[in-house]
């Protein structure tokens, strides 16, 4: 019994030290916050996801672009976790989340922001209470007061402090993306992924979200994904970029290593983008 | 075979649901501010809608019963053949198809469309549990309210039905309920009043179900909502014929 509690005990210490040591190298950098490796996805015997292997450190931006259907969008989704994978390894903070059930996924969850491509706003609720929903949920001890400074805080970050009331349904498609990123960033994720960013977006709308990612980069030091069609967005917002093609990373780099790749895709890609 | 197939699977994504649903439903944290929400939409919105259909019903069972009653010379039975009809079989069948009407397209309609906009993922991708937070509190909603909207279409309907009484041949509520209920026991009406909340089960059950499984844009949302009102009006007649056998049985 007490052998037990001592076992315990020391594993408990351990599991503890090495939750430490992660964190401390995920804040100076050396290991990557998120990390997904060999990952394979098929939709009725399609491939669409082929050995997919990507990672992202603390206060960087990866941007992933490719065709349609290249299955961008379904990396996201795997990493969140909406998704399950045929084969490979979702690493998040070090731990392979991809075969965990709905409720183990939850902590992890609670780290990740997700902007969805139509921002998906719950359209029964304002906009204020779009962003104060995963506070009503996870942060249920916080005060009235504390949540509402809180909310105001997050649409200030994003330009929407005079549209609380308003629901989603009276505001622009840009404004939404707003609201959405607001509402990602409510528990103060260390992860962000952004799926499609400025689609269906006009080119100045499309220039406010870029800056504003850029801000929030500059501030909170997320590790960030975004899915992008937009090189211009991926150039501005991202220290790194990937281009997917027939469900495999062509190739992976600053964007002057994608310019100067002698890869067929990558030169026909970058000269129609 | 293809039909066959799509049976089986139906029935099998069916329970599936159903499990995720109960497992959520039983663990912490509870959607307390969501269930009131959903009594409300299910129970008070519910009300005139199934207190008119229940009056309909009594108004409806006395003209006929009382052309019937007359004719084998037991017009003294006429209350007793209104209270039994009523609280017996059309009171909570009556209210199992109006609130699958109402609510079963409803909840249909709305997860389907909170499916296809995305919002269910956005739900579960905030660490919440759409199990929790969408179907269980709309189901655990439709099971408490069932039997309550119940009670009230037998009360408007037994009213409506003395009062078409008291119209052709002038008799008082309380002569009209004294001899309706004479005899009564419990066992008489409880387990038929409480059998509604399967159906309520029923409803919620199937309109989540087929709310949260949508697929493709507004005709997606379009088809869950009819399949929600069809499949549950369909599988509370169903239920129903099983139900009674069971009260029968046990409750004789």
């Amino acid at each position: 019994m007490i052998f037990n509690a001592i076992v315990r005990e020391t594993n408990m210490a351990t599991a503890s030290d090495i939750s430490m040591k992660q964190d401390q190298l995920e804040l100076d950098g050396s290991v990557p916050v998120l990390s997904v490796s060999n990952l394979c996805k098929s939709f009725g015997g399609r491939k669409v996801l082929n050995g997919v292997t990507l990672s992202v450190k603390r206060g960087e931006t990866l941007a992933v672009l490719g065709r349609s259907g290249t299955g961008k969008s379904v990396l996201l989704r795997i990493i969140i976790g909406l998704e399950k994978p045929d084969s490979g390894e979702v690493c998040i903070h070090g731990q392979d989340i991809a075969s965990l059930s709905m409720d183990q996924l939850g902590e992890f969850r609670k780290k990740m922001g997700f902007l969805f491509q139509h921002a998906a706003l719950y359209d029964s609720l304002t906009v204020g209470e779009n962003v104060a929903f995963p506070l009503d949920h996870h942060r249920r001890s916080m005060a009235r007061s504390e949540k509402a400074e809180r909310v105001r805080q997050l649409l200030a970050e994003v330009g929407l402090q005079r549209d609380t009331d308003k629901m989603p349904s009276d505001i622009s498609g840009g404004m939404q993306k707003r609201a959405g990123l607001a509402r990602a960033l409510a528990l103060e994720p260390a992860i962000l992924l952004l799926d499609e960013p400025t689609a269906g977006l006009d080119p100045i709308s499309s220039g406010e979200i870029d800056d504003l990612v850029l801000k929030l980069q500059r501030e909170h030091h997320m590790a960030s994904i975004v899915v992008t069609h937009d090189l211009h967005s991926a150039k501005t917002i991202a220290n790194r970029l990937a281009i997917l093609d027939k469900g495999n990373v062509v190739i992976e780099g600053t964007f002057e290593d994608l310019q100067e790749s002698n890869i067929e895709f990558v030169r026909e890609f970058l000269s129609h983008a | 075979m293809g039909l066959v197939s799509d049976f089986f699977e139906w029935f099998g994504s069916l329970g599936l649901f159903f499990w995720h649903v109960l497992k959520a439903a039983v663990t912490p944290p509870y959607e307390w501010r969501e269930l009131i929400r959903q009594l409300d939409e299910v129970g008070s919105k519910s009300l005139p809608l199934v207190a008119m259909a229940g009056a309909a019903i009594g108004a409806v069972l006395s003209m006929e019963a009382r052309s019937s009653l007359s004719r084998f010379g037991a017009k003294a039975m006429l209350p007793s053949a209104i209270v039994y009809s009523v609280v017996l079989e059309m009171g909570p069948i009556i209210t199992g198809l109006v609130v699958s009407g109402r609510v079963g397209a409803g909840i249909g309609a709305e997860l389907a469309s909170m499916k296809v906009t995305e919002q269910i993922d956005a739900i579960e991708a905030s660490a919440i549990n759409p199990y929790r937070l969408l179907a269980a509190t709309r189901i655990l909603a439709c099971i408490l309210m069932l039997p309550l909207l119940t009670l009230v279409a037998d009360a408007t309907g037994v009213f409506a039905g003395w009062l078409t009484q008291t119209i052709v041949e002038p008799v008082s509520l309380r002569q009209f309920i004294n001899t309706g209920f004479a005899g009564a026991t419990f066992n008489s009406f409880v387990p038929p009043t409480f059998k509604t909340a399967v159906f309520g089960l029923i409803v919620g059950l199937i309109a989540c179900f087929q709310g949260m499984r949508t697929r493709g844009g507004a005709e997606g949302v379009g088809r869950a909502a009819t399949n929600s009102v069809v499949l549950s009006s369909l599988f509370v007649i169903l239920a129903d014929v099983v139900l009674v056998k069971f009260i029968l049985v046990f409750f004789p």
